[in-house]
């Protein structure tokens, strides 16, 4: 399904296009989604709100919503919702089309610095290096936020992780990293690095 | 048996205990795990996340490697590595999607081979001979069994067990001779990679669950997934100084509870490198 913001001329061109299983208009707003929702309660839209906006056309306000970026994926509201709806799966083409459209919530930094970060680094090593990640994770969000301390939280884990041998200095890259680079390059929707 | 094993990158990054346990265990069990060949990260939160036909395409490029290496079962010990694989395998049904994701990834995906959890390996070894195996059994184990998110969910994708009152851990760790509590959070997410993105969410969920837990009366809690493991072990000292209470509730995965009654050490199984453990 497609929709489109109604005399919005200024705002760009977006077009919020959902699998082909997602049928909005099925929704009737009973709730359920955002009564089992485990983070609902600091949400600035419920899960049924989001859904609700995408029926009004209202696209706009949910793609730049906070919601979507404190959402866990767990899956609880699609498995829940009599009407089948999938509403984890409109959660995830809501933040694939704010970050194309460059329309994420600022509020949101740290969230979405990690979800690039965890991409940028898997494109590069074909398999997650977990140092590498909190180092770029945490130089997004300081750069973004001004937030220097955000550098040194957690750094109490390292030498606890250290002994229990969980930290890996070398740690292994795919082999094949070529074809990691064309599988990237043949999904990209332009928000990869 | 020999299976193919999926990893996945937390069971070679800081979840290599989970890994060492469940090695360990399931080689006692004379279940054969052969790596697949070359496998890459499967995308995880961030690709479902942030670009749909990435998030299909990198589970179907490892299904595609351990199809083209004969395996007719793939074990992903990471339930969203196995859901993601799973998703693929549901896809796939579709032939225009097979035939996209198959040049995207340079391979055949055919998507016949069958994905297994941790909990459907020792189904597959079957609880009547488990039962027979166990040397020592866990009298004083009164546990939670913490199965999480994506074991059960989404039903139409993962197919398995009742997505609202599971019980397919019980049933593994009542072979064991292990008691088990009846619990509110067995379901309930506990923030998964949200660790360092949203701390907040994350030591508010793996409170609720611990503190549920413990007021059944668990002395333990169960999990088969290396990042419910990372916010209930890991988190918990984190838990205990935001809300001011001890817990000390010990996090086993449940191939550590497996080998523990098949008469493996907690040196074996990988124990001693939990956060909390037993005092």
């Amino acid at each position: 399904m497609e929709s489109r913001a109604p005399g919005q001329a200024a705002s760009p061109p977006v077009r919020v296009r959902f699998p082909d299983h997602i049928h909005i208009a099925d929704c009737y707003q009973c709730g359920k989604c955002t009564a089992g929702c485990p983070v609902s309660q600091d949400m600035d839209l419920a899960p049924n709100q989001v859904v609700r906006l995408m029926q009004l056309d209202h696209w706009e306000r949910a793609v730049r919503s906070q919601a979507i970026w404190e959402c866990l994926g767990c899956q609880t509201c699609s498995t829940r919702c009599p009407k089948s709806v999938d509403c984890a799966g409109i959660m995830d083409a809501l933040r694939e089309v704010a970050l194309v459209h460059k329309m994420a919530s600022r509020a949101r930094l740290p969230e979405i610095s990690f979800q690039e970060s965890f991409l940028e680094n898997i494109r590069r090593n074909g398999r997650l290096n977990e140092l590498e990640l909190i180092g770029s994770f945490k130089a997004k969000v300081v750069i973004g936020t001004g937030r220097l301390w955000f550098l040194f939280k957690d750094a109490g884990l390292a030498p606890q992780l250290s002994r229990r041998k969980k930290l890996h200095f070398l740690p292994e890259k795919a082999r094949d990293r070529k074809i990691v680079e064309r599988i990237f390059a043949r999904c990209s929707n332009r928000t990869e690095p | 048996m020999n299976i193919g094993y999926y990893p996945g990158c937390a069971l070679h990054g800081s979840s290599n205990d989970y890994e060492q346990s469940l090695r360990a265990c399931l080689g006692a069990l004379d279940v054969q795990l052969t790596e697949i060949n070359d496998w890459i990260c499967c995308g995880a939160t961030a690709a479902h996340s942030l670009n749909h036909k990435l998030s299909l395409a990198l589970p179907a490029r490892n299904l595609a490697l351990a199809e083209r290496d004969g395996f007719k079962q793939v074990f992903a010990p990471c339930p969203l590595c196995s859901m993601q694989l799973l998703k693929v395998k549901k896809a796939v049904g579709d032939e225009k999607v097979r035939r996209e994701l198959s040049e995207t990834v340079e391979a055949d995906v055919r998507g016949d081979s069958l994905i297994l959890n941790l909990i459907q390996i020792f189904e597959g070894v079957g609880l009547e001979r488990l039962k027979a195996c166990v040397k020592t059994p866990l009298e004083s184990i009164n546990a939670a069994c913490y199965y999480g998110c994506l074991l059960t969910r989404p039903p139409d994708v993962v197919h398995f067990d009742d997505f609202e009152q599971p019980t397919s851990m019980e049933a593994v760790l009542a072979a064991l001779g292990a008691k088990t509590v009846e619990w509110n959070y067995k379901t309930e997410c506990c923030g998964a990679g949200m660790t360092m993105a949203n701390e907040d969410a994350v030591l508010d969920l793996a409170h609720k669950i611990l503190n549920n837990a413990a007021e059944h009366g668990a002395n333990c809690v169960v999990v088969a997934c290396p990042m419910c493991h990372v916010n209930l072990d890991m988190k918990q000292a984190a838990v205990e100084r935001r809300y001011g209470k001890k817990l000390g509730m010990v996090v086993y995965y449940l191939s550590d509870l497996v080998g523990l009654a098949l008469g493996l050490s907690p040196e074996q199984l990988g124990i001693g490198r939990h956060f909390v453990t037993k005092a």
